[in-house]
């Protein structure tokens, strides 16, 4: 880890300014994923803003009838919130179904939407690694995939968005709101958020250089049955696999976003028009065009698999 | 940059410079030959001040220094321990502010003013918190090394479903989560245990949740 | 003490004390965290610095050259060290890649240097700075590619050749010939590798973390090239070991050379991404198992063929090794093939090569029970053998595995076991019943320890034993205690000391009986040194309750010592009756599991494991061993193993996200029964172990109870959803 500066911000569009006016400053808050790469090098800021004094840690109701998470919102308090837990029941079993408990607490609402890849060669500097070190390849195509990405993949990287958070606002349309060095401020569909990887896996997100987010809002309750399925390997504490976020309405309609498969929350809206039709049809319609590797093929079959679970058990729960 | 940069290969990169053998496997040399200027500097210092196990503690600390390295290195606590270093493990499990964290994963000057309980702060041999008696009682440890992080953890677990938090074994996401088996193995999971000691853990967390109640 | 006609009645056999389940004796220092680990002795010198190990970008090939300018001149750096400025090294009897290479790399992460520097923080961001330039080599990274070039590796395990087995075999009216495998394992232990050097002219102090101090001493002192008398090391508190420390490992050696060259002391704690591949690992295995029986189910011919691979010079994996002596049988051929692979060094894990050969075997056994129609406990049973079946004038000294697999059957509710596959359901649940026999060896190792007895009656241990979790502080103290005729609170146990007399150690699961057996011999001779002292009879005194009693005499214990503290050292040593007897511990292993429906998922909902392992010394430890060792048996079965980059040759999920271990959430309350046994074969004890028999065959057992729920068989672990897949029950 190298050294740095250390500052407290006291309010948004400060902190933004500030970072704006010294090289390598980068924005701390829970820290839980910036600091685990800082100690391996990956990430080399040379100023952190710590951010945490802001207040932006409320969750209010909006005059549209959603809510509006304030930005350091940790992730326990957004999953205990009890409007979340009655309204928004996907993002709080999303959250819970994320790292641990430890990890909740400190975590916060943006730092989640802003955390890497666990793409395992992006996390050894040894490896090329397109999104580490651009142009030096990708080690994981041919490598080490079985828990990559899928569709919307490049031949630069099939690295995956770890965040379960994410996926259940995808699907509950959430939108990001920011701050930016000049002071001016901006709202973010998140599915305009996160990029695909393209030719540019570096560059993950559309914010700009120093743009803060000060909060993500969701809009009024879409009702249904909520349920975020995630698929891994042992029970708990561990990155999904694949997961399903899903709220289904009593007629079947719904809103379905995937998680595990992509570079970023995975949701097609053309999918969502066929659920009448089935897992098979949906699951077709979300992975039309998917380019697994030989590894992570099963996530083909796995994501029309829990697909088919979570419907039937929206079904049984109507 | 020229090709004498190129060469001069920064960090433990490497470069391929020859041949062993026909078949070397031909690596990219991905090189960012930026020579650290930030590491040449000298180290940043700041201070800090916290309660420790409710002593003031002021500490004036090399910036990068995480809250579970000032604890063991700058203020000799080690029960806390450093078992992954990443936030892979739970085994440097604190208390701050009354919540539970991994102490690898925070700065120490992040926690200005913070109030951290730490596994000496729970009890001593001669004064042992019900929760370090019962894991005695319940052979919940056998190395001993994930045990100050389970023990933190595990205080921390029960007031976390007694304030309603609510866990991903909740069957309801709207009802006072219980003290069941399955609420505790899930927000213990954040504590690995190599040694497996996790079905006597379980025993002894639940025999502490039910005095309590 | 020599120990060559089967025990008779002695002092252990009063069970006062040993065979109590008792609580750890230092379970206080360790549930307040006063316990203290390698890297956290910060009193016992002053002017620790600290150091960060670097390890090879590659996997094979050599060091071109090393660049230390930036890294030298990095603020706070006192010194680094690289194989150019170490010196000429030895390489430990123990370890088969050296510890600090260069110019030669032979494994990925392999050490090449360590950076010193005042603080941690400054030696770790010093270490991103050492510039290396490598040259690459070609290397062999896949075992099944490379198993054509297997050889017999005739001084680790010699072909068996029993019978003829082809003829047999191909005589056989129900046959079975299967293959399976195994991945590569890692120990993943809490605590990180770490090691403390200190440096008193030319005596070097060591705090460490390691299981086999005299081991450790010999090879340091190898190493270094200097006199193992020179070296000494400390290591009370082990965070876990699992065969992983077994060895000295890089830091203990750049500990070492760091503190010389800065002259200071210098700690070293191995970062948790570089642990995987700079240390050792349980070597993948294929496994071909051939099994010929009668229709009625009484097996004629015994196959079994496993294959490994290693760094040259290196170890096989022993896997095959259980079949020599498990079920009878006539015809017998086992073999293991050894090849060369560049991975990282392939070592002893927990149970080496029965927990991968009982993973395969035990599976062979319930696909065969299933062919046979025969419920798989009454096969195994039908197949007990009570000699070794390759010589059978040589019987087993205790054998009750039909008493497990019947005491267990009946304790888990076998008989509600569906046989026909994938035929109970618990909503979206497969739900399967699995069972397995539990295998392991007893070894025997000489062991010594020191007693002393002081005026205040008190009796400290002294030996180099270490306690990884284990419980050893508590045996030994509990052996004393039954010994010296005191309770348990009178006792001092001191460990991992190489100043104390040399033990057993921990490893093989050995440790438990043998150096209390250390234990037992050197009170016998306190026991004689009081009763000099005393003027009474040492063989009709009873020492029991803090005084020893003879000819309608009681005297206070400690009045023998009012002149002075007695002392009193001595070993066990074991002698001929391995030859004659063959000594061994069983189990049985009962899983009820339940898959998902849907996503292929498995979760263990019960586990019972029956043992019997002679005498338990402290039931409470001995549980917790065999519960810690079911979970790693969970582990194998679900989920863990390393990846491995073929082109790249490494292990690509090196750390603890990416090699998962069991957590909580995947473990259910364990059940453990240990039948009444005693072996007065094994040692004055006539205890055995638990720790390893535990681990041999519980992944097997699991992958039977998956069978059992879905109909579906997985012979290559971990038994992932992705192997399963296609194969699970159409969603509707």
């Amino acid at each position: 880890m190298r050294p740095f500066t250390y500052l407290r911000a006291k309010s948004p569009a400060e902190a933004a300014a500030l970072a704006a006016q010294v090289d390598g400053s980068r924005f701390i808050a829970g820290g839980t994923n910036l600091l685990d790469l800082m100690k391996l090098d990956i990430e080399t800021p040379t100023h952190l803003i710590d951010v945490n004094g802001l207040a932006l840690d409320r969750i209010e109701a909006t005059p549209e009838g959603g809510v509006r998470i304030g930005a350091l919102v940790r992730n326990t308090d957004l999953a205990a919130d009890a409007r979340i837990r009655k309204d928004y029941g996907l993002l709080s079993r999303a959250l819970l179904a994320g790292a641990s408990g430890q990890l909740r607490n400190r975590a916060t609402t943006a730092g989640n939407l802003l955390q890497r890849t666990r793409c395992p060669y992006f996390y050894d500097t040894n490896q090329p690694c397109n999104k580490r070190q651009p142009g030096s390849g990708c080690a994981a195509i041919d490598g080490f995939s079985r828990s990559l990405g899928i569709i919307g993949v490049s031949e630069a990287c099939i690295a995956t968005h770890p965040s379960d958070m994410a996926v259940a606002m995808r699907a509950l349309d959430a939108q990001v709101e920011t701050v930016r060095p000049d002071g001016t401020t901006r709202r973010i569909p998140l599915a305009e958020l996160h990029r695909l990887p393209g030719n540019t896996p570096n560059i993950e997100t559309t914010l700009a250089a120093h743009e803060l987010i000060t909060a993500v809002t969701l809009p009024a309750p879409l009702g249904g049955v909520h349920i975020y399925q995630k698929v891994r390997d042992r029970a708990s504490y561990a990155f999904a696999l694949i997961s399903v976020g899903a709220a289904i309405q009593k007629d079947g309609s719904g809103h379905i976003a995937l998680g595990g498969v992509a570079h970023k929350p995975w949701r097609v809206e053309a999918a969502e028009a066929v659920m009448a039709q089935g897992a098979k049809a949906v699951s077709e319609q979300l992975l039309a065009g998917a380019t697994p590797t030989g590894q992570n093929a099963f996530k083909l079959t796995l994501v029309e698999r829990t697909l088919a679970s979570v419907m039937a058990q929206a079904r049984a729960l109507a | 940059m020229d090709d004498c940069d190129l060469m001069s290969i920064s960090r433990r990169k490497f470069l391929i410079v020859g041949a062993v053998t026909a078949a070397t496997v031909a690596l990219p040399p991905f090189i960012s030959a930026r020579a650290s200027a930030a590491n040449a500097a000298r180290p940043i210092k700041a201070k800090v001040a916290f309660q420790v196990n409710g002593q003031p503690r002021a500490l004036d600390l090399d910036t990068r220094t995480t809250l579970l390295d000032a604890l063991r290195e700058n203020l000799q606590l080690t029960g806390t321990k450093k078992g992954c270093d990443h936030g892979q493990c739970g085994a440097c499990t604190v208390i701050v502010d009354g919540r539970r964290l991994n102490a690898c994963l925070t700065l120490a000057v992040m926690h200005e003013g913070s109030t951290v309980t730490t596994i000496e702060g729970l009890g001593t041999p001669d004064k042992l918190h019900p929760m370090q008696a019962a894991f005695i009682k319940h052979d919940g440890y056998q190395c001993g090394y994930c045990t100050p992080g389970q023990i933190c953890s595990a205080v921390a677990v029960l007031g976390e479903i007694r304030d309603g938090i609510p866990s991903h074994a909740s069957p309801s996401l709207t009802d006072q989560p219980q003290l069941i088996t399955s609420e505790i193995q899930e927000r213990m999971s954040g504590n690995l245990c190599r040694c497996g000691a996790y079905s006597n853990i379980i025993e002894a967390i639940t025999e502490v949740a039910e005095a309590n109640v | 003490m020599k120990f060559d006609t089967p025990a008779t009645t002695n002092p252990i056999d009063q069970m006062k004390v040993v065979g109590k389940a008792t609580t750890r004796i230092e379970g206080p220092l360790k549930t307040t965290g006063l316990a203290p680990y390698a890297y956290e002795h910060h009193t016992v010198v002053p002017n620790q610095a600290y150091g960060v190990v670097v390890g090879s970008a590659i996997a094979k090939g050599r060091i071109a050259s090393m660049d230390l300018e930036l890294a030298q001149s990095a603020p706070g750096v006192i010194a680094i060290v690289t194989a150019a400025n170490a010196g000429k090294l030895g390489k430990g009897k123990y370890n088969t890649a050296t510890l600090l290479g260069g110019p030669d790399i032979e494994h990925y992460h392999q050490a090449v240097a360590l950076v010193v520097a005042e603080t941690f923080e400054q030696a770790r961001a010093a270490a991103e700075l050492v510039n290396v330039s490598y040259v690459s080599a070609e290397g062999a990274f896949d075992l099944a590619s490379s198993r054509g070039s297997g050889v017999e590796a005739k001084d680790q395990m010699a072909d068996t050749v029993h019978g003829d087995f082809a003829g047999a075999f191909a005589a056989a009216p129900v046959q079975l010939d299967a293959t399976y495998t195994t991945p590569d394992q890692a120990h993943v232990m809490m605590e990180p590798f770490a090691s403390m050097a200190s440096w008193q002219g030319d005596q070097l102090t060591l705090w460490t973390s390691n299981q086999m101090i005299d081991w450790s001493v010999t090879d340091l002192a190898t190493t270094l090239g200097m006199p193992k008398q020179k070296v000494r090391l400390i290591s009370p508190y082990i965070g876990g070991g699992f065969g992983g420390k077994l060895f000295i490992r890089s830091d203990a050696v750049l500990a070492a050379l760091g503190a010389r060259l800065a002259g200071r002391p210098v700690k070293v704690a191995l970062a948790r991404p570089l642990m995987i591949n700079n240390s050792t690992h349980r070597p993948a295995t294929i496994q071909r198992i051939r099994i010929g029986a009668s229709s009625d189910g009484k097996i004629t011919a015994m196959a079994h063929e496993g294959w490994s691979g290693d760094l040259p010079g290196g170890k096989v994996e022993r896997a095959a090794q259980p079949s020599k002596l498990l079920y009878a049988g006539e015809n017998r051929l086992v073999t293991m093939r050894l090849t060369t692979l560049d991975l990282p060094e392939g070592n002893a894990m927990r149970a080496p090569g029965e927990t991968p050969g009982m993973m395969a075997l035990e599976i062979a056994m319930d696909e065969m029970a299933e062919k046979l129609k025969i419920d798989p406990v009454e096969f195994r049973i039908l197949n007990d053998t009570q000699v070794d079946p390759t010589n059978p004038k040589r019987p087993f000294s205790k054998r009750q595995l039909i008493e497990c697999l019947r005491t267990g059957a009946e304790r888990f509710g076998w008989n509600e076991r569906h046989a026909q596959p994938g035929t109970q359901r618990d909503g979206r649940w497969l739900i399967g019943m699995g069972v397995a026999v539990a295998f392991r060896n007893n070894n025997l190792v000489t062991s010594g320890a020191r007693v002393r007895l002081n005026d205040q009656g008190m009796v400290t241990v002294e030996t180099d034993m270490t306690d990884i979790g284990t419980g050893s502080y508590t045996i030994i103290g509990q052996t004393a205690a039954e010994m010296m005729g005191v309770s348990l609170d009178k006792v001092v146990v001191r460990l991992g000391d190489s100043s104390f007399p040399v033990s057993a150690g921990s490893g093989g699961q050995f440790g438990a009986n043998c150096s209390t057996a250390g234990v037992y011999a050197a009170c016998v001779k306190l026991r004689e040194a009081v009763a000099q002292r005393l003027g009474v009879n040492a063989d009709d005194a009873v020492f029991a309750d803090g005084e020893v009693r003879s000819a309608g005499k009681s005297i206070p214990l400690r009045n023998a010592a009012q002149a002075g503290e007695i002392v009193a050292e001595d070993s066990i040593e074991f002698a001929e009756l391995s030859k004659q007897f063959q000594q061994s511990t069983f189990g049985a292993h009962f899983v009820e599991v339940a898959v998902d429906s849907a996503t292929g998922e498995t979760r263990v909902r019960r586990m019972l494991a029956v043992c019997a392992a002679g005498r338990i010394l402290n039931p409470t430890s001995a549980r917790s061993q065999v519960i810690g060792a079911m979970t790693m048996g969970v582990g194998a079965a679900l989920m863990e193993e390393l990846a491995v980059d073929k082109r790249r040759g490494f292990f690509v999920n090196h750390d603890l996200a990416g090699y998962e271990v069991p957590v909580h959430a995947d473990i259910p309350h364990q059940e453990v029964i240990f039948l009444d046994e005693t072996d007065a074969v094994s040692s004055p004890m006539k205890a055995k172990g638990v720790g390893e028999l535990g681990l041999c065959g519980v992944s097997a057992a699991i992958a039977n109870a998956v069978y059992n729920a879905t109909g579906i068989r997985v012979r290559d672990y971990p038994i992932t959803l992705d192997k399963m897949l296609d194969k699970l029950p159409e969603m509707i």
